[in-house]
């Protein structure tokens, strides 16, 4: 399926969609992360904000604040002192909202995984996680992949029940 | 190779003030010569270092705790600069490990304020005197001294597993 | 499934870190700012704690321990040359300077200190000195962002870029190189990379020139941070500062010449110090001027080395960086401290072994950053917030050393 800007605009001047995937568009294509660098992860972060890997030709651009947000970019590792924090502003992110965990830190404890007695193994034991990117530090490219993974979840999303869904993925599913 | 060790000159000027009581001890090895000192007499010692022309150790380089748990024994070496004379000296104090106390010489050095305050958060040392002593990296409700060697983790912190 | 196992309460936030002023506490007119872990800010996650009287700060309490990755712990159970990557994740923008530390202190133990060939020490000062560039670069133009001039910072990034695919090339990553192994290298440099290097210094030669007439000279930045958290010299010496702090107050101090390890005796160059020139001695404007100018001075080491790299010392085909890397690591039963100046200030470590194994009864980081922020209560009594902020970037703090 062509997404919307790619299908034809010269027959009419009406364009038709779908309501999910304009809204689905809208999100995506406007992604707003929390700034929220922790350790090293954050500077290869703001790399990829800077120049050379610049993420703002994707629509991201990092806001202070958790309240004005889209996603939050859990970079760098996880302490337990950090862990209460970390939840206080998940619950001030209003919904849609979404979780990349960038670096093997915050994916399963990273290097720390046997010794760190301070280090949470893992930011989704704190909260719920989207998209993963491995790497230590992943490379700016790696967390633009991240991003548009999560764009292709996004995509995915639906206002409608999940009964109904479960329908449509058969039938669509019974043709391959 | 180090050009700063003279510690024969220093070894002589602390005999000189102090006599053989508070100095226990001194390890004249070629890398890294120490002299080891009572906890009671620490203060004067470092005040006297600190003070003196002829000393004039003006810069707190390094402050360790180390756990020897085989000799039941917490050990902290303080790493003495003198940045004008171009000298330095290691201190040595060795406690035992249940009732670990010792002075504290952040009036001396403030560099000593948060080295001391990060012994007392890892290892358990309670410095006398100290101005503000609270857990400084760790989170204030955490159990235990984590540098210790027969440290063990707890099963849980706020709900989440500590071990992976 | 959810993975989920944390448990709210709403006191684990006082609980786990209390605050230092109570509200009961407080008088009329003075109120209590928390700049939190996460604030754009502050270059990490750092809790300040501020007692406001009006715009007027009276004192501020540092919270720290939020990035506290138990380095000593693992030092302690891993074999010393396996403890490197842990090593380069301290300070992690200044990757090279932390490992050359750590690896001289360990061969001064070994005793192998002066043996090694001499264009393995040129390489270690060369990637050492890029890296300096590096991290001064991020200081400079978060700095700058600090103050609200975002041009600046993406010029210094897309220069770091260069710096950074030169050492990708070198040692295989970005950021975190493991490149210097105890007793030599990973692997020699590349062919065609002195060339590569020395086509960077004379890009970068004019880019320092601009740099001068677009952050430090300008009338904005000048006003933003001149006598701003003036840092008297006997202060800093007595609060342990290092690095460009104390020598923004004034004092010609850098362990490369103090101490003299590796082959800096030969090498040439300045040592710039804070002189009060647009306010007084010790003051933001001067740390900063210091970073500055020690650029400059780093590219000189570099000529310097490349010279020597393509003369003297030039590859040859039986050059092997791990000739000296030791098969077996047992070094005697001994204590050391060994100090050098890392991009921030004085790196230091202290081991001791026991003479048994590989693994050490104990490493200790002194890290520069976590004792040059033990004078920022200090130096921002009687200032405004804004100039708290101008304060706490001029001391350059990363937060990885400063927990551990």
């Amino acid at each position: 399926m062509k997404s919307l800007l790619d299908q034809n605009f010269e027959k009419g001047g009406v364009v038709i969609s779908k309501v999910d995937d304009l809204i689905n568009w809208a999100r995506l294509s406007s992604m707003w992360p929390v700034s929220f660098g922790l350790a090293c992860c954050a500077i290869e972060m703001m790399s990829a904000y800077a120049t050379s890997y610049d993420m703002d030709r994707f629509g991201v651009t990092p806001r202070s604040s958790p309240r004005q947000s889209d996603v939050m970019l859990v970079a760098g590792t996880v302490t337990f002192k950090m862990a209460d924090r970390i939840r206080r502003l998940y619950a001030q992110m209003s919904e849609p909202r979404y979780v990349i965990s960038m670096g093997s830190c915050s994916n399963t404890g990273g290097p720390y995984w046997q010794h760190g007695y301070h280090v949470v193994k893992g930011v989704d034991r704190i909260i719920p996680v989207d998209v993963y990117v491995p790497g230590c530090p992943p490379r700016p490219e790696a967390l633009i992949g991240g991003f548009l993974k999560l764009q292709e979840k996004i995509r995915n999303e639906s206002l409608m029940a999940p009964s109904a869904i479960e329908r449509i993925n058969a039938e669509r599913t019974k043709h391959v | 190779m180090p050009k700063e060790r003279n510690m024969f000159k220093l070894k002589d000027i602390l005999f000189a003030q102090f006599g053989e009581k508070v100095i226990i001890n001194i390890d004249e090895s070629e890398n890294y010569p120490f002299v080891e000192v009572d906890s009671k007499n620490l203060l004067e010692v470092c005040s006297f270092l600190f003070k003196d022309d002829r000393c004039y150790f003006d810069y707190l380089s390094c402050l360790t705790g180390c756990d020897l748990l085989s000799e039941n024994k917490i050990e902290l070496i303080y790493d003495l600069v003198s940045i004008g004379l171009e000298q330095k000296i290691t201190l040595k104090v060795i406690l035992n490990r249940d009732s670990s106390e010792v002075p504290s010489i952040s009036s001396i050095w403030r560099t000593a304020d948060w080295h001391e305050r990060e012994i007392f958060d890892l290892l358990g040392v309670d410095f006398i005197n100290h101005p503000d002593l609270r857990r400084i990296l760790l989170p204030t409700n955490w159990e235990g001294y984590p540098l210790r060697k027969d440290y063990k983790d707890a099963e849980r912190y706020h709900g989440v597993k500590i071990a992976y | 499934m959810s993975t989920v196992q944390y448990q709210y309460r709403p006191e684990n936030l006082v609980e786990s870190e209390q605050n230092f002023f109570k509200e009961e506490d407080l008088k009329p007119g003075e109120m209590v700012l928390n700049i939190g872990p996460q604030h754009p800010s502050t270059h990490g996650v750092l809790r300040l704690e501020v007692l406001l009287e009006g715009e007027i700060v009276k004192d501020c309490i540092p919270h720290l321990g939020y990035l506290h990755r138990c380095f000593e712990k693992h030092g302690e159970s891993l074999p010393v040359n396996q403890n490197i990557p842990f090593v380069d994740r301290l300070d992690y923008l200044a990757s090279m300077n932390s490992e050359h530390a750590y690896v001289m202190g360990v061969e001064r133990m070994l005793g192998i200190e002066g043996q090694l060939d001499k264009r393995v020490e040129y390489i270690r000062v060369l990637v050492a000195e890029l890296n300096r560039l590096a991290s001064h670069f991020i200081a400079i133009g978060t700095y700058a962002v600090d103050m609200g001039a975002f041009t600046p910072f993406l010029w210094l990034i897309r220069d770091r870029e260069h710096i950074l695919r030169l050492l990708e090339w070198v040692s295989g990553a970005r950021m975190l190189y493991n490149y210097l192994w105890v007793g030599g290298l990973y692997y020699d440099l590349p062919v065609g990379f002195e060339e590569q290097c020395q086509e960077f210094v004379k890009y970068l030669k004019p880019k320092l020139k601009e740099l001068q007439q677009m952050v430090v000279e300008n009338k904005i930045f000048v006003q933003r941070t001149a006598n701003v958290g003036v840092l008297p010299r006997d202060l800093a010496i007595n609060f342990g500062c290092s690095g460009p702090v104390l020598r923004g107050s004034g004092l010609r101090y850098d362990l490369r010449r103090v101490e003299g390890y590796s082959v800096y005796p030969d090498l040439d160059f300045d040592i710039p110090i804070g002189e009060g020139l647009m306010g007084t001695v010790g003051d933001s404007w001067d740390r900063n001027y210091v970073r500055v100018k020690e650029c400059d001075e780093s590219l000189k080491i570099i000529e310097q080395c490349l010279v020597q790299l393509t003369g003297d010392h030039k590859r040859t085909r039986d050059f092997d960086p791990r000739a000296k890397v030791p098969k077996r690591l047992v070094p005697k039963a001994q204590e050391l401290y060994f100090r050098a100046e890392n991009p921030k200030g004085e790196l230091g470590f202290y081991f001791k072994m026991n003479g048994k194994s590989d693994i050490p009864e104990r490493i200790k980081c002194r890290a520069c950053s976590f004792v040059n922020l033990s004078v920022l209560p200090e130096i921002v009594k009687g200032g405004m917030v804004a100039d708290l902020i101008a304060a706490l970037g001029s001391i350059d703090i990363v937060l990885g050393e400063v927990d551990r």
